[in-house]
Formats: C-alpha cells, structure tokens, sequence
C-alpha cells in the first residue's frame, strides 16, 4: 500500500470536502472544493485510492502546493 | 456638488471612480480589507479606512462598518462601483436614511430589477420583448407543465440571482426536476432565496446591452449598444461597441426599448439593459443592471462621455449633459479584461505581482489605448475577490483596426508573478469567427474543444 498526497495546486478557502475518510475515489474525483477568487475550484484526487487522511477543515486557508488529503493506494 | 465621496469598492473600478472625483475636485476615500492594505486603490485615495478583515463578506459587504466610516469623515456621497453592495437595496436604503447621497439608482428600483419575475413582468407590461418563460415555480407539475408550453430546452434560473450562479440548462423533462432542486438549493444558499423560474434556452444567441441614463428630472437617453457575447463561466471577458451586428435601425429601436424600460421604473443614474439577441437579430429583455458596468469604457469611448463624472453630477441633482440628439458614435471600442487565471483551464491564479508594464502604442489621429488597472508590484492577488487584474481598452476609427492594435497591446503587456489570461484574449481577438464578426456567448465553449 502507497500513500498518495492531494496537494491543491491553487490558494482559496475550504468551502466544502467532498470526501469522507475512508471512501474509494477514482482519478479527477473531487476532493474538496475550494473557494477562490469567488469560484467554486475542485482539487482532484491524483489517482484513484481510499481517502486515508483529510487534513482540512470547512474555512481553513489552503496554500498552493498545501497537501490538503492523503490517499491510499 | 460633492466635496468629498467615499468608494465602497475596490481594484480597478475604485481606482477609476478616485480618477473621476480628481478631475471634479472632489476628495476621494477608499476602504479596503486586511489583505488589501496596500492595494492601489488605497495608496491614490485622498484617505483611506480599514474595514475588516479579508473576507468580503466582513469587510467590502460589511455595511455597518462602511456607513460608519462614511460619517465619520465627513463623505457626503458613496459610490458603491459595481459587484459588492451596487444592487443592495438594504444598503442604498441605508445610505438615505443616513443623509447620505448614495450615487445609484433609487432604492426601488434597484429593488424591483433585482427579482428577476418582478423584473420581467414590469418589462412586459411596458410593451418590451420578454424572453417567453415562467413566473416563480412552486410545485414540480407546474414545472413541468410550464416547460412543455414554454418548449424545451429551458434554463432554470434563480429569481434573485445573477452572475449565472443557479442557471441550468434542461433540454428534456426526465432531468427537469432534479436540476430544480438543484438550483433551488443553489439559490438558497447564495441569495438566500430558493426562488426559481424557466426561459425558453437559445443555444445560439449573443448577448447584446444598451447603456442608458437618467437623471432625476426624468430625462433618459441611451449611449448605444455594447456586444458582450465572449464569456467564459457566464462572465464577460471581451466587450465591444458597436456590436457587428447592430445597425442604427435595430439600435434606435433597442434604445428606445431601454429609455422605455428605465422610464418604467422611475429610474436615475446610470444603468444597463440586456438583451439576448437570436440568430434572426431578434432581441429579447433578460435583466437591468441597476449600477455601472465593468465594460462601461467602451462606450465612454465611442460616444466621448465620461459616465462616472456623470453619474456623480446626476446624483448631486444636476440635469443631464446631453440629450439623444447630442449623443453621437463613432469609431470601434474593445475592451479586454486581463483575469489572474490560466489560460487553458480557467483555474484562478494568485501571487505577488512582481512585474507590470503597459506599453505605449503609436497612435494615429482618434485612436485611443487605455488600462483601467487596479495592481502594482508588489501588490498580492489574494483568493479572496474576484479575478479581474485589469481592463485594457482600445479605440480606433474601424474595427479591424482595433482588433490589430489591442492585438500589439496585449502582446506588449507584462505582468509577471500570477498566471494570466492574455494569450486566450489574443487567441479569441484574433480567430476568424470573431474577427468576421460571427459568434454567440458559447464561443469560448467551441474554442476550448
């Protein structure tokens, strides 16, 4: 089993998780969804796994390049 | 008139209304947020307040806070600018009740524009050509029922909304009733009205505004047409007067239609009625936008106005400064706005802008090359507002001509530090559809496959 980093390539708020820990995800699910620049901006899973970890909470401020979810692989 | 006007806003549009109090000699006053401290906006004003922290809704949308600033120095007006509180009826109403000249429309108005049934039905009774569609829907049968006698597909759409947020497009009754429930929690959630009603969906239309103003005399006039078709997620991103496709017959006759339809709503100030036109070039009323537009350049440009200048005179009690007659067009205006995005998958960008030259064209004799900007280095695009960096905006006497300078303009345009959208506005200026003149609002869509 191979650990997998969500990483958000943009900056934004946390307006919703889209996952909960320990769901299957496919490839280009979405993970969270972050508010940014009045958008409502997806950050996908990279491949598909088990949602491990999410390590963001609703409101939170996510940085680029912020792992914001690991995945099990 | 005015000595001093607080800008309820921010970015270009602040930047934009503080040139204009300049040039009447009106002291200006910014607010701004905890992430804006050093914006531009804040660093032109004559004086500047903080007003919350960095999200709008706490500080640009805080109206307690913006009134209180406002007394306290003494602004003896505010111009809300567009977005943020523009089109809040609350706020307007609060500004009165303050004594203070709120530079918009009257609160009623602003009010009876801003539900979209409400809007329609006054626009009908008016004799103006209303989409054909639905009033507020309250059970699925008569959703169903209304769509089959509207004829699909039908575009769901919030009855408080605006910025396209709600809007879904059903082409066939099996997925008629979820995409209800779908928008109507949409539009609880973002208007706090669940509201929603049908229109009849045309795929293959462009959308066509007139410019009008009023002063509170009753005097009305229309500034012509602005083409607005090439949006991306609803949202303008190229703009131009005249439209390709508008003569002065169908000008004269949607203009009349505009001062018709803001005579209707005992209006003042400046304003904006848009239509959606089909293939045919018939025109059809969608919604007024009850403040001053982001485009509102283009048509500075090619009627030679100053609209902010005027809105200022106008809520300050002055009469109109031209009549229809007076109000001439000429040449070509296009305007492109430059979002902190990339290019390719629209993804908002942000950073420190660490680069920005505007270059300096050769003109000849009527052409005219402006950027309406709210950045400087060092400036930090937040995630916090909106995308727009700027505006940049080009006149010449034809318009192939200002498609081939804005082309050389845009090419000589550096911003560095945040991703942005340039090479698709080349892109789409310079596409043979939209150089022949030839495309509707799903234009970015096509291109994008």
């Amino acid at each position: 089993m191979a650990l997998v980093e969500v990483k958000s390539d943009i900056s934004g708020l946390v307006w919703r998780l889209d996952v909960n820990v320990g769901d299957s995800v496919e490839e280009d699910d979405a993970i969270i969804t972050l508010e940014s620049m009045k958008m409502e901006i997806p950050v996908f899973a990279p491949s598909k796994g088990i949602v491990k970890e999410i390590m963001v909470n609703i409101d939170d401020v996510v940085e680029e390049e912020q792992v914001v979810a690991i995945l099990e692989i | 008139m005015f000595k001093k006007i607080l800008i309820a806003n921010r970015g270009e549009i602040a930047v934009r209304v503080i040139k204009a109090c300049r040039e009447m000699g009106i002291k200006a006053v910014s607010i701004y947020s905890e992430a804006d401290c050093e914006a531009l906006h804040v660093l032109e004003a004559d004086e500047s307040y903080k007003v919350g922290p960095p999200q709008a809704a706490l500080s640009y949308l805080n109206i307690d806070e913006i009134i209180s600033v406002a007394v306290k120095c003494g602004a003896e007006a505010i111009h809300p600018g567009y977005g943020l509180l523009s089109e809040n009826p609350e706020f307007s109403a609060r500004c009165a009740k303050e004594g203070i000249t709120f530079i918009g429309p009257p609160t009623d108005a602003i009010s009876s524009m801003g539900i979209k049934t409400e809007a329609r039905k006054i626009m009908i009774k008016a004799g103006i050509p209303v989409m054909p569609g639905s009033s507020p829907l309250e059970t699925e049968e008569q959703a169903l029922q209304e769509a089959l006698r509207i004829g699909y597909p039908v575009i769901i759409k919030a009855s408080a909304g605006g910025g396209g947020i709600g809007m879904q497009v059903v082409e066939n009754p099996d997925n008629l009733i979820t995409a209800l429930e779908t928008c109507q929690a949409r539009a609880k959630a973002s208007f706090g009205n669940p509201t929603v009603y049908l229109e009849k969906y045309i795929s293959q239309a462009r959308h066509i505004e007139i410019q009008i103003f009023a002063d509170q005399k009753g005097n009305v006039v229309h500034l012509g047409e602005r083409e607005c078709s090439i949006q991306r997620r609803h949202q303008k991103v190229v703009e131009e007067s005249p439209s390709p496709v508008v003569d002065s017959q169908m000008r004269s006759k949607m203009g009349s239609d505009a001062v018709r339809a803001a005579q209707a709503i005992g209006y003042a100030g400046a304003g904006t009625v848009e239509f959606l036109v089909d293939q045919d070039l018939n025109y059809y009323f969608l919604e007024m936008n009850t403040r001053l537009q982001v485009e509102h350049p283009v048509t500075e440009m090619v009627t030679g106005t100053e609209l902010v200048i005027e809105q200022i005179r106008v809520a300050a009690g002055h009469q109109l400064s031209w009549t229809q007659e007076e109000i001439d067009m000429s040449g070509h205006a296009l305007e492109c706005r430059v979002y902190a995005e990339d290019a390719k998958n629209f993804r908002p960008s942000t950073g420190v802008i660490t680069n920005l030259v505007f270059p300096e064209a050769v003109l000849a004799d009527g052409e005219m090359v402006r950027f309406d900007s709210g950045i400087r280095v060092g400036y930090k695009v937040s995630p916090y507002y909106d995308p727009m960096l700027m505006k940049i905006i080009v006149k010449t006497n034809t318009r192939q001509r200002t498609l081939e300078l804005m082309y050389d303009v845009l090419s000589n345009t550096i911003i560095e530090g945040v991703k942005t959208n340039i090479s698709l506005l080349q892109y789409i200026i310079s596409d043979p559809g939209f150089v022949a003149g030839d495309f509707s609002t799903s234009f970015i869509d096509i291109i994008k496959k």
